[in-house]
């Protein structure tokens, strides 16, 4: 390579306690070039970025921009270097414009004018020589997801970024909008610029990278060029071992454990109600709802969950209508409940991992008499993370400071421990990596193995094709007919999908 | 200039920060006593010697202290669970007047004392009910409601003292009639001028850390207070947790009338609290909400208003001082707690 080195990270090691968090990791990105940093959740990426932009100080190791050494623990240093993040979670003010936003910060502390005429031609180039089509006087609040980070990119660039890093930025777009910023960073590297992109989406990875570096318990374990290589090593060097796809036993079904006859619920907002849905669970079998999202998964897993009671129609757990449905009693009813945002719904992030453990079941498990048994809840929380394998310091940390996949990994260990009939798992893997994936997977053909009823909620055909022992589609709040496992294609479930073949279609 | 967040703050930093905190609050002082006219190193020596320089001083302060650690605690317990009761004064009231009213011969015997607590706390519980209620039935923002309710109850207490509870003896001064001997407060130790209100303070503060760190109403709290939706959508009754702490709170509060009444004034007038109520949000601030803290915030707080109401008249430094002292101390003390998570980098 020819290329001179723009970042080199030389042996860095983080300990967090006892945790190692980064094990002597060294990485050095050439310029014009874009390499993927790939691994599981707590493999020690967002460690070690976080190290890059001095909001950590590394116990071991130095970091070197274009030649020069950063000193440590200074967030601005790297920034100042030409270094520009773009993080999963944006970091916009929707209250603000587009040109506002990239301005924030930017201009000095004491000045009145912005200075927006000059600042608006310089945004209204990179938008065009990055193709990051975006109209700076849009309010952000307004924009969509793939249009934000296009705002956050172009805050990079508007820095004078030479090195952008990258991180999970394809886990939410839409297709078309990772096709759109795959683009952008092919305009940017010919530009002389160089990327870290963060991923475990391997397809991405082979598509966009040159590079890969492979992160596994703090350690590269693996450096390779990505035309040498292919998906399935890079799976195998990530988790370690050769991943198979989930073998699926033939469903024993059971008794319907629970029942939705000709349910309507109201639509809230832009939320949409269910219309009239009929639905059979039954115990030992995996029922996939598919369909994009937003035409009424919201609404049925409000449902399910107890947030939410029905306008019409009725809902049967095991044959008797439910009473008083609350999410309290849809707990004490034997319901696993894994909700769509782990973030906001399912954990409370100042709360530590015992405290979040407890959060269903402190009252009738961990309390007696109103007193509560921390003693208990410390000792729950503990199994938890030996048995679902929780990678964290320990139970008394902050579930703020864990990645993702760990947060699923307590909210599974939280609602499964109890040993559910009925599991509602509305998006489990969305923003996880394989590893995780292939583990929350495994966790929920095991509870089917064992007799649970589960619902499986995903926007990933893919997904709900493999677990699925029955699909159904959901579209503009209905449901359609259950199909069994293998009988139909993803092109004809894409047409229902699309609201073809309902009884009352239009 | 720019905030940066600092990811594991140290000792020094902890502890150094707010003791700067204090120090720059000295500074202002002296500067204000200074404008003045007044010595600052002897106006700051006299505050002190007011506050804690001599026994009687001394306990002037923790009689001070003591509906002030009431107040504290209410506010702390009731801002925990995100429920911005600033209706402290309100709750005062209403716990002052139940005390007067059951106080002054309605009730007698060896339980009139805890009867009346109770009944004190009862009635500051059902003054913050109301607010609360319409908060989760209606979405009414609380904070209007609890604040507004501060001056319904100083006028609804204007009228009674002018009307139904004024003391017939009272030489027509707008106060109620003295309770009766067996419904004072008794002091901790005869001769030294401190009732038991102050015991049942330090008492409270214990008991609401309890309830906070150890319950199960503790654990609901924190949860509603940090995230009512993740709450909410695990089972926990967000709205009845609401409820049990405004009960609470409204009942701390009104402990603070309640203790001012039996074990201080002896009966009701219109300048019963000088603003205990508001100046309980100040103690729970500086408290950090945590209600062991409390007790020490709640002393400074009073030390400071003591203090300088004994160097006002020795010094002839304005009392508005202690106000100022006590603005600056809780901006600092806030930019010191913001300081130990962030710092200033100029760029």
């Amino acid at each position: 390579m020819i290329d001179p080195v723009v970042l080199r990270l030389s042996g860095i090691t983080k300990r967090f306690g006892s945790l190692l968090a980064n094990a002597g990791i060294s990485l050095s990105l050439h310029r014009g070039e874009v390499v993927a940093l790939l691994g599981e959740n707590g493999a020690g990426k967002t460690t070690l970025m976080n190290i890059l932009f001095g909001h950590y100080v590394a116990d071991e190791g130095t970091v070197e921009v274009f030649g020069q050494p950063l000193p440590p623990g200074h967030p601005r240093a790297a920034l100042a270097a030409g270094v520009g993040m773009v993080h999963q979670h944006f970091t916009l003010a929707d209250n603000l414009t587009v040109l506002e936003n990239i301005l924030l910060g930017t201009a000095p502390l004491w000045r009145l004018s912005l200075g927006r005429r000059a600042a608006r031609a310089r945004i209204e180039a990179l938008s065009r020589d990055f193709g990051l089509a975006v109209h700076p006087d849009a309010r952000v609040g307004t924009l969509s997801v793939g249009e934000r980070q296009r705002v956050e990119i172009l805050k990079a660039l508007y820095r004078d970024a030479r090195i952008l890093i990258l991180d999970e930025p394809t886990a939410v777009l839409t297709p078309q909008e990772t096709e759109a910023l795959f683009r952008t960073l092919k305009l940017a590297v010919a530009k002389g610029l160089s990327i870290i992109f963060i991923s475990h989406k391997l397809h991405e990875v082979m598509g966009v990278a040159d590079r890969c570096v492979v992160l596994r318990h703090g350690r590269v374990v693996g450096e390779v060029a990505t035309a040498e290589t292919d998906r399935h090593r890079l799976a195998a060097l990530m988790v370690g071992e050769e991943i198979m796809p989930p073998a699926v036993a033939p469903p024993k079904p059971g008794p319907v454990l629970l029942r939705l006859d000709r349910v309507t619920t109201p639509s809230q907002g832009s939320a949409t109600g269910l219309r009239g849905v009929s639905l059979d669970l039954r115990a030992g079998t995996i029922t996939g709802l598919a369909g994009v999202s937003g035409n009424g998964q919201a609404a049925l897993s409000d449902l399910v969950s107890g947030l939410v009671r029905p306008e019409e129609g009725r809902l049967e757990l095991a044959g008797a209508e439910v009473v008083r449905w609350t999410p309290r009693t849809a707990v004490a009813s034997g319901i696993a409940r894994i909700p769509e945002d782990r973030h906001s719904t399912g954990t409370i992030a100042d709360f530590t991992l015992t405290e979040n453990a407890i959060l269903e079941g402190y009252r009738s498990r961990f309390a007696k008499g109103g007193w509560m048994d921390w003693r208990a809840a410390r000792a729950f929380a503990d199994g938890i993370i030996a048995t679902y394998d929780v990678r964290c310091p320990g139970p008394e940390t902050r579930i703020r400071l864990l990645s993702g996949g760990n947060m699923q990994k307590l909210i599974l260990g939280r609602v499964l421990e109890p040993g559910p009939r009925i599991i509602l798992a509305n998006q489990p893997v969305r923003g996880l990596d394989i590893g995780a994936i292939t583990y929350v997977h495994s966790r929920l053909l095991k509870a089917r193995d064992e007799g649970a009823a589960v619902i499986l909620i995903s926007e990933d055909l893919d997904e709900i094709m493999s677990l699925s022992d029955t699909v159904h589609v959901m579209s503009e709040g209905r449901l359609s007919p259950g199909f069994a496992r293998g009988t139909m294609s993803q092109a004809e479930l894409g047409l229902w999908m699309a609201g073809h073949g309902f009884a009352d279609a239009a | 200039m720019r905030l940066e967040p600092v990811a594991n703050p140290s000792a020094l930093r902890r502890a150094g920060l707010p003791a700067a905190a204090l120090l720059a609050t000295i500074a202002v002082a002296s500067g204000l006593a200074a404008v003045a006219g007044a010595d600052p190193l002897a106006t700051l020596g006299l505050i002190v010697k007011g506050a804690v320089g001599s026994k009687f001083a001394a306990l002037e302060t923790l009689n001070r202290a003591t509906p002030l650690i009431f107040t504290g605690l209410a506010v702390a317990v009731a801002f925990r669970a995100r429920l911005w009761n600033i209706g402290a004064e309100a709750q005062l009231y209403a716990g002052a007047i139940v005390t007067v009213l059951l106080g002054t011969g309605a009730v007698g015997g060896p339980l009139v004392l805890p009867l009346m607590a109770l009944a004190a706390m009862a009635a500051g519980a059902v003054v913050l009910l109301g607010p609360v209620v319409l908060k989760t039935r209606f979405g009414v923002d609380e904070v209007v409601t609890t604040l507004l309710f501060n001056f319904i109850m100083l006028l609804f207490v204007s009228y009674l003292l002018e009307g139904p509870l004024k003391d017939p003896m009272g030489m027509g001064w707008p106060k109620s009639a003295p309770l009766a001997k067996e419904a004072r407060l008794p002091r901790i130790v005869d001769g030294l001028r401190l009732h038991w209100g102050f015991a049942l303070a330090l008492i409270a503060a214990v008991a609401v850390w309890v309830i906070e760190r150890r319950t199960a109403l503790g654990y609901e709290m924190r949860a509603v207070g940090l995230n009512a939706r993740a709450a909410r959508f695990a089972g926990i009754p967000v709205d009845s947790v609401l409820v049990k702490t405004a009960l609470l709170s409204g009942g701390l509060a009104a402990l603070a009338g309640f203790s001012e009444v039996a074990g201080l004034k002896g009966h009701l007038t219109l300048d019963l609290s000088p603003g205990f109520g508001y100046t309980g949000i100040i103690v729970a601030m500086l408290a950090l909400l945590n209600p062991l803290a409390v007790v020490p915030a709640a002393l400074f707080v009073a030390g400071v208003f003591v203090g300088a109401d004994s160097m006002s008249r020795a010094a002839g430094v304005p009392t508005y001082i202690a106000d100022m002292l006590l603005a600056t101390s809780l901006l600092f003390m806030v930019l010191a707690i913001l300081l130990i998570r962030f710092r200033v980098v100029r760029g």
